[in-house]
């Protein structure tokens, strides 16, 4: 049968980048297991774990909390990092992203050579030995960590998890990150690095 | 145990997030570009199927592993405040091409960059926290 396929073939398909549509069911997998599990889908709230253990709960009471009830959500983070370095060096794909030649071409005017970073970061933007690359850092995960914990929730608490409930707050949260997204896109962006 | 089974499906969150190209910069770049279908395609097969998974689940009522229903706590509406945390969260996003779950596993491929921008985003955090009672909710 040409359907079954042995270990390493099986391997071999899964390192292969993943269609859209297996990609997109892959996440919505990942929602059911954790709510099985009796547990919402949401990263961001584990920034406000390393708050706590910062010592942020002395000066301010939104991190005062009991950490053990946050337990699972820092091992399920964790278990992201062990993932990501799995997927970087046993599940290597056979080619970088295949991004579009308009996105590749735009790049170019950044002075960003497609594929570097592995086809993942364009390292020439985002450097930490550059200063202009940690500032830059450091602004937009602030944004990012101050936008999620505002409004409660980043894009798997309100894109995926809330919008799976049908929650109106979520939905609108959402068009937020596109009206945030755009905006840095097109007309922040192009002052930064045009 | 159970740190055990959230540790494990993590692991398949990176591998699914790296697979599926989430994590990647350029994708995000090309998404808010409109040149690309690839992330909508992903978002919009998550987002379909999550409601009609989870409209089964309650539907069904699937007990947890923590002995619930399927619930979720309802935020009350506050049109300015989604808004405004939304954009706030999406200008970053936008920037750094990720958002809070694939830093996570970004970092685990080894881009240590990663580490000032979890570091930047711990801050925004506890900036939040300490304002909190200046803005609208």
């Amino acid at each position: 049968m040409e359907l079954i396929l042995n270990p390493q073939e099986w391997w071999q398909l899964l390192s292969q980048p993943w269609h859209w549509a297996v990609s997109g069911a892959a996440i919505a997998g990942i929602l059911f297991l954790m709510t099985w599990m009796g547990r919402s889908f949401g990263v961001s709230t584990a920034f406000k774990s390393f708050c706590h253990i910062a010592g942020a709960d002395k000066h301010c009471d939104f991190f005062n909390f009991d950490l053990k009830n946050e337990y699972w959500r820092l091992a399920f983070v964790f278990g992201g990092v062990a993932g990501g370095f799995i997927a970087a060096n046993f599940l290597q794909s056979p080619e970088p992203a295949a991004i579009s030649e308009a996105t590749i071409t735009h790049l170019k005017d950044w002075g960003v050579n497609y594929p570097e970073g592995n086809g993942l970061l364009p390292t020439s933007l985002f450097s930490i030995f550059t200063v202009k690359g940690v500032l830059l850092a450091l602004l937009g995960g602030f944004l990012v960590g101050f936008g999620a914990r505002y409004g409660d929730g980043c894009t798997s608490g309100h894109a995926i998890s809330g919008l799976a409930h049908l929650q109106l707050p979520s939905l609108i949260t959402v068009i937020g990150f596109f009206i945030g997204g755009l905006t840095m896109t097109w007309l922040i962006m192009p002052m930064i690095f045009g | 145990m159970r740190l055990i089974s959230f540790f494990a499906v993590g692991i398949v969150f990176g591998i699914v997030m790296t697979k599926s190209e989430a994590i990647s910069w350029f994708r995000i770049h090309e998404m808010f570009r409109f040149e690309s279908f690839h992330m909508f395609g992903i978002i919009g097969v998550a987002v379909v199927l999550g409601i009609l998974g989870i409209w089964a689940m309650k539907q069904f009522k699937v007990r947890t592993l923590r002995d619930t229903l399927v619930s979720y706590t309802p935020m009350n509406l506050n049109v300015k405040r989604h808004l405004m945390a939304g954009t706030a969260f999406g200008l970053g996003w936008a920037l750094l091409g990720a958002c809070p779950g694939p830093m996570f596993v970004m970092l685990g491929h080894g881009f240590w960059i990663f580490t000032i921008i979890i570091l930047g985003a711990t801050l925004g955090t506890f900036t939040y926290g300490v304002v909190r009672g200046r803005l609208p909710h």
